[in-house]
């Protein structure tokens, strides 16, 4: 008896580390292995500077820009009432089931030279492909689900009780999101949002297209990574790794610490 | 104002990837979809995925398993871990992999530029879909029916071949639908690794990149689109099993 569950225990253990613990901490190992001053020169290299500052700043417009769909989004499907309500849900979790580099493909169609939009754009003088809009728009096609999906449930279960009394009370509907409804899905949109930053942090394939890869101009961090990789410049790339890696630890214990604070369903 | 972002951001780009591959018409799209080198990359990817999903439904349900009803110390913070696989970027999911089983592997282990490779990396992305599934289902199960059936003289194997696995099932079968789309269309992660070797290594989505690349659209969107209706397939053919796996109980 004690044998099967210790057994149990050492395979589901060993996979883990074998698959995860020890590939994460031996990039740890690498990148340090070498001592501080080759990780420090290569952390302060300018591309390396220019793609994380790059990496924030699409970032800083697209996380915004889907919290705010998402919010609209999760009101509009939880409370509206239309035909085709399952059909907009499928329509907002496609990005989740396509590839990102067919992500990528696709936003081509459109604003790329050769796309739908592209003579338009053109006349207008914006450039989409190859430049910061597109990355940003890519960075947001791939994270959209994010905020949609984690303030659905907080709102279901928040019921409009609450809600109505404050419109009997008088207050206008914008009045009733700000005070009633907003406070009531802050921590289901918080949840959604450090998803969704995490996931455009972390971008690569979708961006990876649209941005066209120009060294110091359109290299986010994860673009960067590869660059060093395919450069023969393993310390570069592991130290660009390991940052994206503590940021993604640093993700993990926000998730966590939320969890408690939504009392999500999975708890240990 | 919701209906234009969604539009600009969805709903466009996807019309314009089905207009793009279906401009030639049907022989056209099959045309691309059957070229030797686009044939080897979908049938490669297919035949990952099943391997990986089938390893996931096992180790997932078993890492679950441990998580929900065994105690050992740490086990907040393997938990926790589980989730890392998500939140880390996929280009560096491969340079971890690449760290400890590349060509300058300390154990001796080097999968790079194989098709095992391709494995290993779906295998590191896909972890926490099964183990998400599961464990909330797990959580809620009911453990006297398993001490009745294991009072009435039942073994251990009975009670987890008729009592738990049953139960499990619609849990372990949407975690595995999720890993498999997300197999389907995994592109970062197996930059680095694989080599992106053609017929050998190469992936449908790294035979979509490189078509890009060369700005053979056609072919591009053709492909996509044919791993992706595989996709939306898979997803609708297991959704439906659960559908009716469930009114089945109800």
């Amino acid at each position: 008896m004690s044998f099967r569950k210790y057994g149990v225990r050492t395979v589901a253990l060993g996979y883990l580390a074998l698959l995860l613990l020890a590939p994460v901490a031996m990039i740890f190992y690498r990148t340090f292995e070498h001592g501080l001053s080759p990780v420090w020169s290569s952390i302060t290299q300018p591309n390396a500077v220019h793609a994380f500052w790059l990496s924030l700043e699409i970032v800083a417009i697209a996380v915004p820009l889907n919290t705010a769909f998402g919010i609209g989004m999760a009101l509009l499907l939880e409370r509206g009432r239309f035909r085709g309500k399952a059909v907009l849900g499928t329509l907002i979790d496609l990005p989740f089931a396509i590839s990102p580099v067919v992500v990528g493909l696709s936003l081509v169609l459109v604003y790329g030279k050769t796309g739908w939009l592209g003579d338009w754009l053109a006349e207008q003088g914006i450039q989409v492909i190859f430049s910061v809009p597109g990355m940003v728009i890519a960075t947001a096609v791939v994270s959209l689900p994010f905020v949609v999906r984690e303030t659905m449930p907080v709102l279901r279960e928040l019921g409009i009780d609450a809600e109505q009394a404050a419109e009997t009370l008088g207050a206008s509907a914008w009045q009733t999101f700000w005070r009633i409804t907003l406070p009531g899905i802050r921590w289901g949109v918080v949840y959604g949002v450090v998803l969704t930053t995490a996931r455009a942090l972390g971008e690569f394939g979708a961006v990876s297209i649209v941005s066209g890869r120009i060294e110091g101009q359109t290299q986010t961090l994860p673009l960067f990574v590869q660059d060093r990789f395919e450069n023969f410049d393993p310390t570069g790339a592991y130290t660009a790794a390991v940052v994206l890696a503590l940021l993604a630890l640093g993700t993990l214990l926000a998730m966590n610490l939320l969890t408690r604070r939504t009392h999500r369903k999975v708890a240990v | 104002m919701l209906g234009i972002y969604l539009t600009a951001l969805v709903l466009l780009p996807i019309a314009a990837l089905l207009v793009k591959s279906s401009t030639g018409g049907l022989g056209a799209f099959w045309r691309e979809v059957s070229n030797p080198e686009a044939t080897a990359a979908i049938k490669l990817t297919l035949i990952a995925a099943v391997i990986v999903v089938a390893i996931n439904a096992f180790f997932g349900t078993i890492i679950a398993w441990v998580l929900v009803r065994d105690e050992f110390p740490g086990k907040k913070i393997v938990n926790a871990l589980i989730d890392l696989p998500f939140a880390l970027p996929t280009i560096v999911a491969g340079v971890v992999l690449l760290a400890l089983y590349g060509n300058k592997s300390p154990v001796g282990i080097d999968v790079a530029f194989t098709r095992a490779s391709i494995g290993l990396a779906l295998l590191f992305v896909t972890l926490p879909f099964v183990v998400r599934s599961v464990q909330p289902v797990l959580l809620e199960l009911d453990r006297s029916m398993e001490e009745a059936a294991s009072s009435l003289g039942a073994s251990q194997f009975t009670i987890l071949r008729r009592i738990v696995l049953p139960t499990l099932a619609p849990a372990i079968i949407s975690g595995v639908a999720l890993s498999f789309a997300r197999a389907l269309g995994e592109y970062g992660s197996l930059v680095l690794i694989t080599g992106e070797l053609p017929f050998k290594t190469e992936v449908g989505s790294v035979y979509i990149f490189g078509q890009i690349q060369d700005e053979n659209l056609p072919a591009a969107a053709a492909v996509s689109v044919f791993l992706l209706v595989i996709a939306l397939l898979v997803l609708a053919v297991l959704g439906f099993v659960l559908r009716k796996r469930s009114q089945h109980v109800l």
